[in-house]
């Protein structure tokens, strides 16, 4: 789950990370409000997650109210790739001096935690990383060692940076990986990590990727669910406790286990067709969740044909034909069904949907064919 | 002969008292594992269906030789669960659970890498493993496997790799080892490990590989493929390639950024290393059935 700049830099103040003075509205008047509570300059920021937004004019300085009301009015409601500006976030004004980059993450490969510095912040790390990859300061840390003070001191030394800065970057990072480790994220980044004209060192910008596994133990994230940026289609699906992306094609595509819906997303594409989602109904679902499955594609305008593709494991076919029976029931369907059902219990489960076997279910055999059939009604329909 | 496990394994099953752990546990037993105990501290000394329960693994192990846990443990008690296993000697643990944090994935990966060198982890969130005909662990539904080889085969996909059993089966090639990593972030065991274990088996023959994008197990696994394994054959199949950048796939290791991780890179990574790599799962059947012909 990704967090907004504000969200992230309200975490990191739990954490003591020192951010701009700031306040998160979403209405004209309340910017112009805070801005005049938080004194001028400001910094009037839109809040999506996606890179480039001061390119695209998201973030602007005001020296006054009127030019706080006005940046706040031309940025709210703003598309910014695909993303409507809901919330602003207004700061206080910063006096940089000096741009850096910090960010811990875990490294998968190295099976440790991989935290990076560098003196070059402020603009796209991963260019950085290809032009001049010695201008990142890379270090392990073991989690069963946690970061000591002494090695992270060592990190920052070896990093270019000013050395007036080195006291207040090494204390930073100590609380930017505490904020990483006991707030579960799957990723913390300031980019930049500025430097004032004082010496003194805070967090301009703020992204926090949080593992979703361990929302057992947050329950302060129920917050953050709130604000998530879904379609229609994925809030329907996220209440149904379905795992749904939304995509742009025309085959809804319904399968069980992440590897086989990726599979399936593949297959329709080989044959030329495109998928609307990817949802997957998880290891052993029954009749219910495939209905339930069918109703939220059966939503999607965009879909022309569904693809329910089902290997049997701990899934149950005759449960999965059943499901499909009870949906031709329960849903008015815009699309036709292309099924294959292969697995426990498959020669059941066949015996079902061939019995109802119609214009608007078609069974068949492998994976490929009812791919191909799925691409080929999607096709005429279109 | 096999890899991991074997009819001789004898299996401990923490949360053996649970609806699932009872499920999969009895299901195993069923298959003809050896599941000699289960685990509770509150109820030591009751039994399910005459599988013993006993209030901590160590207790297990000393009844009755266990060398194998098998985890169904929920989440928030996976790393103490895990921990448990290795203190108490298990060579093998295997978490079936889903949904285990990252970071007390990556803490217990390393509290066993350093403290406990003689217990392997496979998973968490993974099938299990199962040598068809001797030893079911996990969730695999063993009715679709075949027993006795020439192919073993390696997956961090659960369905996919069923999908892979049952295309062998019904080719009526048999299976030596069936091996599910799982597709979290810090799998315990790699492709690698299982590549390893495969190559030094006599009776397998042949290897089936199924990736996922993201992470960089599969380029790893290539260049060992690469280097290690010139007389041993590998079908591979990569999901994802047509998954968009920056989306999470439901496993929480199938992320893909930038080009790292992509399945184009996978797939270039495993040609480049020798493996036969379908286009879909449906190929890696009768892609494996030449191969099977031919050795």
């Amino acid at each position: 789950m990704d967090l907004f700049e504000y969200q992230g830099k309200q975490l990191f103040a739990r954490y003591d990370i020192p951010v701009s003075p700031g306040e998160a509205v979403t209405t004209v008047d309340a910017a112009v409000a805070a801005a005049d509570r938080i004194g001028y300059p400001v910094v009037v920021k839109a809040q999506v997650q996606v890179g480039g937004r001061g390119k695209a004019g998201g973030i602007k300085i005001a020296a006054n109210a009127d030019e706080a009301r006005a940046h706040a009015t031309a940025i709210l409601g703003m598309d910014i790739k695909g993303h409507t500006v809901r919330t602003l976030w207004i700061e206080q004004a910063s006096d940089i001096a000096d741009e850096h980059y910090a960010s811990f993450t875990l490294d998968r490969a190295a099976k440790l935690h991989l935290g990076m510095l560098s003196a070059k912040g402020g603009m796209d790390i991963e260019a950085v990383a290809v032009e001049d990859p010695d201008a990142i300061a890379r270090l392990h840390v073991d989690p069963v060692d946690g970061l000591t003070e002494g090695r992270c001191r060592e990190w920052v030394r070896s990093a270019q940076l000013d050395e007036t800065a080195h006291d207040g970057v090494v204390d930073i990072l100590l609380e930017l990986y505490r904020a990483y480790t006991d707030g579960d994220a799957d990723l913390v980044e300031i980019n930049p990590l500025v430097v004032l004209q004082d010496g003194r060192v805070h967090a301009l910008d703020a992204k926090v990727s949080l593992d979703s596994n361990a929302a057992f133990r947050h329950p302060e994230w129920e917050d953050y669910e709130a604000t998530q940026e879904l379609d229609a289609r994925e809030r329907e699906a996220r209440e149904k406790g379905l795992q749904y992306i939304g995509l742009d094609g025309s085959v809804g595509v319904i399968c069980n286990g992440a590897g086989m819906t990726m599979a399936t997303l593949d297959v329709v594409t080989e044959v030329g067709g495109s998928a609307a989602n990817f949802l997957d109904v998880g290891g052993g679902a029954g009749a219910d969740v495939l209905a339930n499955a069918i109703e939220v594609v059966n939503n999607d305008p965009g879909v022309r044909s569904i693809l329910i593709n089902i290997f049997g494991g701990i899934t149950k076919c005759d449960e999965v034909a059943l499901g499909v029976v009870e949906a031709l029931e329960r849903v008015d369907l815009r699309s036709p069904i292309v099924i294959r059902l292969d697995g426990t219990n498959a020669a059941e489960g066949r015996t079902i949907l061939n019995e109802r076997a119609s214009e608007q279910l078609i069974p068949q055999p492998t994976m490929l064919d009812a791919a191909r059939k799925a691409v080929e009604i999607a096709g005429v329909a279109a | 002969m096999s890899i991991f496990v074997d009819e001789n394994t004898k299996v401990v099953y923490q949360g053996l008292t649970g609806s699932q752990g009872r499920f999969y546990g009895l299901r195993n037993r069923a298959y003809g594992t050896q599941v000699v105990a289960g685990t509770n501290p509150k109820k030591a000394g009751s039994d399910v269906e005459g599988i013993p329960i006993y209030a901590t693994v160590a207790d297990a192990r000393e009844a009755t030789g266990a060398t194998v846990s098998c985890v169904f443990i929920p989440a928030p008690g996976v790393e103490g669960a895990v921990m448990e296993a290795a203190r108490a000697g298990m060579e093998l643990v295997i978490v079936i659970t889903e949904g285990v944090p990252a970071h007390d994935e990556a803490r217990f990966y390393n509290e066993l890498r350093r403290n406990h060198p003689g217990t392997q982890l496979l998973g968490p969130n993974c099938p299990g493993v199962i040598t068809p005909g001797q030893c079911n662990i996990g969730i695999t539904p063993g009715e679709i496997a075949k027993p006795g080889g020439p192919v073993g085969i390696v997956s961090r996909s659960g369905t996919l790799t069923y999908q892979a059993l049952h295309e062998m089966t019904q080719q009526g090639i048999g299976q030596t080892t069936c091996v599910g990593v799982g597709g979290d972030p810090v799998p315990g065991t790699s492709f690698i490990d299982c590549l390893t274990r495969f190559e030094s088996d006599p009776d397998t023959k042949a290897v089936i590989m199924i990736g996922e994008i993201g992470g960089s197990a599969e380029e790893e696994a290539a260049e060992f493929v690469k280097e290690k394994m010139s007389t041993t054959p590998v079908v591979a199949y990569i999901a994802g390639v047509t998954a968009p950048p920056g989306k999470k796939m439901g496993h929480a290791g199938a992320i893909v950024s930038g080009n790292k991780g992509t399945a184009a890179a996978k797939i270039e990574a495993l040609e480049d290393a020798g493996c036969t790599v379908a286009r879909n799962p449906t190929e890696i059947g009768g892609l494996m059935a030449d191969v099977v012909k031919r050795l």
